[in-house]
């Protein structure tokens, strides 16, 4: 437990790093789905950036996965299900876990609070509701 | 200056890589552990946020003292403070998806370099960032 707190601590540092130099080097707001959507969605300048972002996101989490445990991850309907509600809900609310939870949290955005108190609570709500199944 | 912002935008691409996959992010029965907290609760996914806001809003603090990106691209404005039921929804059926996978849009697009299974849930979340975006401009 103390470990995964401290690999918590050092990842977490690592994503207030990117998210902060983002912001200090090339002035927007680090948030994953917003930068997803100038990738898929929208088709504007700032694709070039994007592009690289998610590059290196690849990269850095291949490089840094411990190749000794595999990830859990649920079956194919379930993952395009919860895949689909993403994807509308961070559209409408206009950020994730990044543009709210981190970036909108440090900077005091009272909106970035309750998008991140709501979503939390429907996810917990959500996995023990599927736990009683 | 072009130069400049394509390449930090690959570090924080690296960096935030890392930080997911160091941190057991990718991993989505680690955070459905994290939000499991009627039943088998880990909290220790919490020390990502702990770390992560207080290191960003360091840069945050320099970055509107300077007035100005090092690369000198105008910084992205104050945050809205509409707070909607466009909001609330939006936060609640994201919430909902990221209880039913135990993956957020970071953590999924990463995990397609370290398992290509989760293909199926990035390509339905940008089908749903594209039927939003359709909703959203139908006339009403």
């Amino acid at each position: 437990m103390l470990r995964d707190i401290l690999f918590a601590l050092i990842g977490g540092g690592l994503i207030g790093l990117a998210a902060g130099l983002f912001f200090l080097v090339n002035g927007r707001i680090l948030g994953i789905s917003g930068l997803a959507q100038s990738l898929f969605v929208r088709w504007i300048p700032q694709t070039a950036e994007a592009l690289l972002f998610f590059a290196g996101l690849l990269i850095g989490a291949a490089w840094f996965a411990d190749s000794t445990r595999t990830l859990s991850l649920a079956s194919a309907p379930r993952l395009a299900v919860a895949g689909l509600l993403v994807g509308i809900g961070v559209r409408l609310a206009n950020g994730c876990t990044s543009g709210h939870a981190v970036c909108g949290l440090a900077r005091g955005a009272t909106r970035s609070l309750v998008a991140t108190l709501v979503f939390m609570a429907t996810a917990m709500m959500t996995v023990a509701l599927l736990t009683l199944l | 200056m072009i130069m400049l912002r394509v390449l930090l935008s690959l570090l924080a691409g690296l960096l935030f890589g890392a930080g997911l996959a160091l941190s057991r992010m990718i991993d989505p029965a680690k955070v459905l552990g994290f939000l499991d907290i009627t039943g088998h609760w880990d909290p220790s996914l919490g020390g990502v946020m702990a770390a992560a806001i207080p290191v960003t809003a360091l840069f945050y603090f320099v970055a509107k003292r300077r007035g100005v990106s090092l690369s000198g691209a105008s910084l992205s404005g104050p945050p809205s403070r509409v707070i909607d039921a466009k909001l609330i929804g939006g936060a609640a059926v994201f919430g909902i998806g990221w209880g039913t996978a135990g993956l957020c849009p970071g953590p999924a697009i990463a995990d397609l370099a370290v398992d290509i299974r989760v293909l199926p849930f990035v390509i339905a979340m940008v089908v749903g960032m594209m039927a939003a975006r359709l909703f959203q401009q139908s006339p009403r």
